[in-house]
């Protein structure tokens, strides 16, 4: 029974990881309606920036703020310098240029820091177990991180008008700019903010499945797997998903099919849900008129 | 002084085919006009590109100000307001949302003040105020439209066919709340309408396309006295 609770919570801590991560490709579908496969990547990517930073001597909560600063200009710079200029063309273009940048930040940060696996600092001292062995206090932290991070998000969205004007240009760009609004900045805003988002799930994962430059290709999949069974059009279901796929990934490997095949229970989601309910559990129905 | 918008020579279209074969027309300070004519005329063509919605050749003066080129959401911040064919509103948002983007690009203190005429204008959409817009009824989805171009403070505001698809007994509210703003708030309109007979009671000044071309142009009231242009083009 407490072996249970444990991968529960255990479960709950990576779902948080995975929901974020899904909130950050939610956010770039919603606006462009493309998976950015590169999401993982660019997390990664931040994490390795935020080792850095530490080594050289930085305290771990001043690292995290730059990290977070830094991988939201690089979102916004990539949806510059790369996104726009194709921002009207075909499906198959995006494929490829997302696909091309998973490719070029994977192996530009292997070039620059090294294939070899790095261990990542956790700020919440580890070693003592907490509520009777139930739980870490890395685990109990980065739920509370990444539950942070997506209630300051739901709120910027809720209650700013900049939140409110990046909503209204991903649902109707038209309109938007009948406002007022700048559409083309709202768009690099968030990918800015997916960034941000990525950093963040990044840097607390890598103390736990420690930090290589793939370490998040196996969590981008939970993730896309989470936001698909929430709705991929649905931020808030594509975050309840993430946490939903963490318990259940967690579940499965420990009762059902073992550690090795936890990888499968992603892709048999997807599958799933692709197969009995394409617009996942709250997402929205889309008819397309032929 | 100026005209509030001025177009010389407008041309526009879509791709390489012109759909605009060089237009000029006025809209006074605070004054109303109407743009006629039938299905394809390029009514609908003449808003978008004024609006900056679709690529043009020649002038569009609004205020003295050339604003051809220009970039939809500068034309906007300029203080020129469009309710599109479509209506335009954001269906996923609330009635609140909505207005809230309405005055997205505004810093003055001044907003909510306007809400409140808003209200007073359109007091169904205080009733709705929590409800998503995609929930409303088409005539107030309309009302909604028309209160978030308001909310701008624009100085012109465009009017694509605000009775499209609308029941006539909602038909006559808009245009009755159109009268009121008319006169309560000193903004001036571009409307393009089906409804000739409607747009020539709002309007004083009119003009009739055809084909991309300005066929006939005058006071509203002659245009509506005036029989054979009554029969040939406007049909009742």
């Amino acid at each position: 029974m407490e072996g249970l609770a444990h991968q529960i919570i255990a479960g709950i801590a990576t779902g948080g990881i995975y929901a974020a991560v899904a909130l950050a490709l939610v956010m770039i579908y919603q606006a462009t309606h493309h998976v950015n496969f590169a999401q993982g990547e660019m997390a990664t990517l931040s994490t390795f920036i935020a080792l850095s930073i530490i080594q050289a001597g930085v305290p771990y909560w001043l690292a995290f703020l730059a990290t977070i600063i830094v991988s939201f200009v690089i979102g916004v710079v990539v949806e510059r310098v790369l996104m726009r200029p194709v921002q009207n063309a075909p499906v198959l273009t995006h494929v490829g240029v997302f696909i091309g940048l998973l490719l070029i930040i994977g192996n530009g940060t292997g070039w620059i820091f090294g294939y070899t696996t790095k261990a990542f600092p956790s700020p919440f001292s580890s070693e003592q177990p907490l509520l009777g062995g139930l739980v870490s206090a890395h685990e109990l932290g980065s739920t509370a991180v990444t539950l942070g991070v997506l209630v300051l998000v739901y709120l910027f969205f809720r209650h700013t008008s900049l939140g409110l004007a990046m909503r209204a240009a991903a649902y109707n760009p038209r309109s938007a700019r009948l406002v007022g609004v700048r559409v083309g900045w709202m768009l690099a805003l968030g990918w800015g903010l997916a960034a941000a988002i990525g950093a963040v799930a990044g840097m607390m994962v890598a103390p736990v499945v420690f930090l290589d430059p793939n370490m998040m290709l196996g969590i981008l999949l939970y993730a896309f797997a989470g936001a698909l069974l929430g709705g991929i059009d649905n931020p808030a279901g594509a975050v309840i998903g993430g946490f939903a796929v963490g318990v259940l990934e967690n579940l499965a490997g420990a009762y059902v099919v073992g550690t090795e095949l936890k990888l499968t229970v992603a892709l048999a989601i997807i599958i799933g849900v692709l197969v009995v309910k394409p617009s996942g559990l709250f997402g929205r129905v889309v008819t397309s008129r032929v | 002084m100026p005209m509030l918008l001025e177009a010389k020579g407008l041309r526009a279209g879509y791709g390489p085919t012109h759909v605009l074969h060089g237009l000029d027309f006025l809209v006074e300070d605070g004054g109303v006009t109407a743009l006629l004519g039938a299905n394809g005329a390029g009514k609908t063509t003449t808003l978008r590109a004024v609006c900056g919605m679709v690529k043009t050749e020649g002038e569009i003066l609004l205020g003295g100000e050339n604003i051809a080129g220009w970039a939809t959401e500068d034309i906007a911040r300029r203080g020129l307001a469009h309710v599109p064919d479509g209506r335009g509103t954001f269906m996923e948002l609330t009635v609140e949302e909505n207005f809230r983007l309405g005055a997205y690009v505004r810093r003055d203190r001044e907003v909510q003040a306007d809400f409140e005429r808003m209200w007073a204008w359109f007091p169904r959409l205080r009733q709705r105020w929590k409800q998503q817009a995609g929930t409303l009824s088409g005539g107030e989805q309309q009302m909604l439209a028309i209160a978030r171009a308001l909310l701008l403070r624009p100085r012109l505001l465009l009017l694509d066919e605000p009775s499209f698809g609308l029941a006539p007994l909602i038909v006559q509210e808009i245009f009755g709340i159109m009268r009121r703003i008319r006169a309560e708030s000193g903004v001036g309109i571009l409307l393009v309408e089906q409804n000739a007979n409607l747009a020539l009671e709002l309007a004083d000044r009119a003009y009739l396309l055809e084909t991309g071309r300005i066929v006939v142009s005058g006071p509203a009231a002659e245009i509506r006295e005036d029989e054979a242009i009554r029969r040939s083009y406007l049909g009742y």
